[in-house]
Formats: structure tokens, sequence, C-alpha cells
């Protein structure tokens, strides 16, 4: 065994790598956001932002009038996102809250790489499943013909975002101090008392943020609604109607569009409107986890 | 200091594998477009490949416009489309340097395809044009089948979206309430389970792998004219003399004089050999008109 001491060159050397490391993300986010910006300005130069923003029809290859409005597609991301967390949110903390305070140990110890692989699986076979299962099934359930709607959509998203929500909540449930729960069993209070009325409560901050990851991944994801959805670009009455999402929207038309011409552009500022999208989510989530961090000190 | 070692060699190797792919790739033929063709070009590359030793060739799908982009911006040799180029895109070509030419290599009979369950057998042109507009938004307006009309179509990157647009909507917009579907075979698939739907679809999407048309699907006949005879797009005599209106044909382009390997490649697909191919997997045979021109654009 040999304790060297590290040079100070070497310890030098070691921390400029990871500040460059550390810098880099930095450097391709503001990139990224700046490219974005500087590709959707010009957009604006023949569409009026009011326009874009509040009217509801897109059809920028039309034949007869070009138009550029994107509150169908808005609106349908804000639906599916808005489905998928209406069945992820109480699943996810249910299975947090059984994992963290009900299950044995050695059930935990599977289950919770289970979930995690289910994080791993590619977006395309998802929404394959909302094809050739999930879409079929709604059809049966709801005499509607076909399943291609916001309410699959909404299912695949949700089996997307369990895995976010059901990992970070439980780390939230087991990061409350166990004297809380000791404290309320020796109070008198039961198993189910304790959890819903301590230990949730005490956690509430961690898991609000896991809904909150949960809802970015659900907001940004592409291909499975592509796929599942039915693209129809009508704005949306129901849940069992057929949207397009800006995702959705982005994906169908940017591999063929002319290059800087008004719909490029058109497709870059719908990427923007999505951007801050998700990170007015992702800055709402880091707040609450930050406010929560601090409780803990 | 193994480690490091270790490391080296596992670069170098990863390096290496690199090179050799971009070499392989180098010599590769890179085909991109038309989703309509794709199945046809890869059965067409593989027979192909079997017998020219030493080819290469990957087919891609995406869409006509992606092909026509891909060649614009000289990502890939040649370019699938299942509609003529756009004015627009040939400026664009032109601006770039790229001249491009164009091979017709099949003939489609673009189908009207509905569920089984519905009734109709015949449409109009016009009918077809209103159906996709959205102006019917019931089956009882064509015929005996009172369940809405859930329209199936494809997106607008496709060069049969474009062509239906142009031919059979009289230029007019698609109904926004239309499911745009990534491919053909995800309108078939949509159609299958769907009692009120109605698609188009390129012809040789209908049939099944021993050629008959597949289960649960029903091709309209189409006719030009209210109250005229209907034609099936399956019925290669009346693609050949144009009764069926819809019929069109399908190119690949390239960008100026194809290099030995695309032109060998287009060459035996127009030859005798390529065109039964063509046929067997339910397109038609190119004319010889088309054949003429082909070779005189090899040249």
């Amino acid at each position: 065994m040999r304790t060297k001491k590290l040079s100070n060159f070497r310890e030098a050397a070691i921390r400029a790598f990871f500040f460059t490391c550390g810098i880099l993300t930095v450097a391709v986010l503001l990139g990224i956001f700046a490219t974005l910006v500087s590709t959707a300005v010009p957009a604006f130069r023949e569409i009026k932002p009011s326009e874009f923003l509040l009217k509801t029809n897109w059809d920028p290859t039309s034949p007869e009038k070009a138009e550029y409005g994107i509150l169908s597609m808005v609106v349908s991301t804000l639906m599916v996102t808005g489905g998928a967390l209406l069945i992820a949110v109480p699943i996810g903390i249910g299975v947090a809250a059984y994992l963290s305070d009900v299950a044995h140990w050695r059930v935990r110890e599977i289950l919770k790489p289970v979930v995690e692989i289910l994080a791993g699986i590619p977006s395309v076979v998802v929404g394959f499943l909302g094809i050739v299962l999930f879409g079929p099934f709604l059809a049966k359930v709801f005499h509607t013909g076909h399943g291609l709607n916001a309410a699959n959509g909404s299912v695949l998203l949700a089996i997307m975002a369990l895995p976010t929500i059901i990992s970070i909540s439980e780390d939230a449930l087991s990061a409350v101090p166990a004297a809380y729960g000791e404290a309320s069993l020796a109070l008198g209070a039961s198993r189910w008392q304790t959890l819903v009325r301590v230990k949730l409560p005490a956690g509430l901050s961690g898991i609000i943020a896991a809904c909150m990851l949960g809802m970015g991944r659900a907001i940004g994801e592409t291909m499975t609604v592509l796929m599942a959805t039915g693209n129809a670009r009508a704005f949306p009455h129901g849940f069992l109607e057929s949207v397009r999402t800006m995702t959705a929207g982005i994906a169908i038309e940017l591999g063929e569009v002319p290059y800087y011409t008004t719909h490029y552009y058109a497709l870059f500022a719908i990427g923007l409107v999505l951007f801050v999208l998700t990170f007015a989510v992702n800055v709402a989530a880091d707040i609450v986890l930050r406010k929560y961090q601090e409780k803990e000190r | 200091m193994k480690r490091t070692k270790l490391l080296t060699a596992l670069a170098l190797a990863v390096l290496g594998l690199a090179g050799f792919a971009a070499a392989q790739r180098a010599k590769m033929i890179q085909i991109k477009g038309s989703d309509t063709m794709v199945n046809l070009v890869q059965i067409l590359a593989e027979e192909y490949m079997g017998k020219t030793p030493g080819s290469a060739i990957a087919v891609l799908g995406g869409g006509s416009g992606t092909g026509v982009t891909g060649l614009i911006n000289q990502t890939c040799d040649i370019a699938n489309s299942s509609r003529e180029w756009k004015p627009k895109e040939v400026d664009q070509a032109w601006e770039k340097g790229v001249k491009p030419r164009f091979f017709v290599v099949a003939v489609d009979g673009l189908s009207v395809i509905v569920n089984e369950k519905n009734p109709l057998e015949q449409v109009t042109m016009a009918q077809v044009g209103a159906l996709f507009r959205g102006e019917i938004k019931n089956w009882k307006a064509v015929g005996d089948y009172p369940k809405p009309v859930s329209l199936y179509g494809r997106q607008s990157n496709s060069g049969t979206y474009v062509f239906m647009q142009e031919f059979v909507l009289g230029n007019k917009n698609y109904s926004t309430d239309m499911k745009e579907m990534n491919g053909n075979a995800q309108i078939i698939e949509g159609v299958l389970q769907d009692e009120g739907a109605i698609g188009y679809v390129g012809v040789g999407y209908l049939f099944d792998k021993d050629g008959r048309v597949r289960q649960g699907l029903k091709i309209l006949k189409v006719s030009k004219e209210p109250g005229g005879a209907g034609f099936m797009p399956t019925d290669k005599a009346a693609v050949d003399s144009g009764d069926y209106p819809i019929a069109r044909p399908l190119y690949m382009s390239t960008n100026g004089k194809p290099k030995p390997g695309p032109a060998a490649f287009l060459a035996w697909i127009s030859g005798p050999e390529g065109q039964s191919i063509v046929e067997r997997e339910g397109f038609f045979p190119i004319s010889p008109v088309h054949k003429a021109q082909n070779d005189k654009n090899l040249q």
C-alpha cells in the first residue's frame, strides 16, 4: 500500500477538469437556448405573436392560406400531460408509500429495480403498445371506433412518468426521520394514520417535486404521443378526440420543412414555447425541492 | 497502469471500428424517402444485393419530403418520392448545386380503403375529395351506413398526402379532424379497427404475405364522374389505360448523372428483372415511354 500525496499540479488539473465539465453543461444549455431564440424570432416577421399563440389553426403547407396558430397544440399538450398526471400521481404515491412503509425489505429490493427498469423502456415500444393494446381497448370501452386519442396518450405518458414519481417520492418518504413515525406510533396512532397524517405530510415537498419532474418528462415526450394520439389538427373538445401535441407537431414537420422559411422558424418557435413550459415546471420543482431540503436541516 | 493500457486498447478498437464503418458507408448506396416505396425498394435492394456481390444498399423511409430534402442536402444518393418534385424544391436543389434527375421506377394505384363493415362499394373522385375535406361528416350522405366518418391520412411530409391534396382534394385543405398517421401500415391498422374509417394507401400495402388483400379491409372502386364506371386500383388494365383516376408514377431521383453503383441499380430496376419484382409486390410496371426516359437519364 502506497499512500502518495497528490501533487499540487495533479490536484489543480483534476479540479480544472471537473470545473470544465460543470461549465460545459451550462454552456450547452445556454447555447441551445440562444439557438432556439435566434431561430424562433424570425418567425414573427410574418406571424403576429398574438395570432401564433391564440389562433387554433395550424396548416403551414396549406395550398389555400398558410396558418400558424398553435393554441390547439398547446391545449392538446396540456390535456395529455394533465391526464397523465391524474393517473400517475395517485398510483405513484401509492406505490411509493407501499415501498417505503409497507413492503417487506425483500419485496422492496425486487420491486424498486423493476420500477426503475420501467423507465428504460424505449418510447417507441410504449407507443406501439398504445396502438395495438390500449387504443383498441379504449375504443371498445367508449365505443369511439378508434382509440387514437388524448386518453390513450395520457395512459401511456402516465406509464412513462411513473418511475420518476415513484422513485423520487420513495426517496422523500424514506428520508422522513424515523423518529416522526416512532413518535406517532407511540402516541397510539395506527400505521395507516401514521402514514397518511405524519409521513406523507412530512415528505410532501419531495413528493410534489417528484410529480413535477414526472410532468416534465410527460410534456416533452414525443414518439409515444406521435404514435398513439392520432395527430388530428382540430381543437380538442374532449379526451376521446384525436389530438396533436406540440412535440408531435415539431417531429412530424421538421424532417421535411424547407430550411430558413417562415414554417421552419415557426417550428422552432413552438420549440421555444415548449422549452419555456418545461423550464417553468423544472424551476418550480427545484424550488419546492430546495424548500424541502432546507426544512430537513 | 494495467487499466490505462486496457482503456487505450479499447479506445483504439472503437476508433478502428468507427473508421471501418465509415469506410463501409462510403461504398454503401444511401436511399431515403417515400414510405409508400420503402418496402418495395427494400425488396429490390435485397434481391439486387443477392445477385451483385460487393454491392451494399441502405433504404430508409421517412416520407417523400424527407427524401427530397435529403438529396438536396446531399445526405443520400437516391431520393424516393411518390410525387413529383415541387418547383420550389427543384429551385432549391439548383441553388445548392444539386441537379436532380428523375427515374420512374413503378406505378402506384393509390387506393381508397374502408372497413369491411362499410357496405359502400364505389365512390366518385368528388366524393373522396369531399370526405377528406371534411364536408361529408356521416356515411349516410354517400350510402346506407349511419356512422360518423373517421378520416385517416398521412402527414405533410408524405408524397401521398401532397398527391391527394392536389389531385383529389382540388388543392383545398384537409379536414383538421383527419388523423395524421406515421405511415401506410398505420393507416391500414386504423382502418382495420375503426368501422367508420376511410383512408388512402399505396396499392402495395393492400396485400398480406401470400398476395391476398388484407382481411378486414375493403378497397373502394373509384369513378371519375358520378354514375360512371368505377375501377379498382388492383386492376392493371384500368391503371394502364388511365381509367383508374388516381394512379401515379413513383420516382427515384439522383444528383445529376448517377454514379456507377446507383446507375447499375437503377438500370436493373427499370429492366425486366426489377419490373417483375415491382409487379410481384402489387405495384405496376412502368411504360416503355418511362423506360426510354430512364435510359436517357442514365447517360
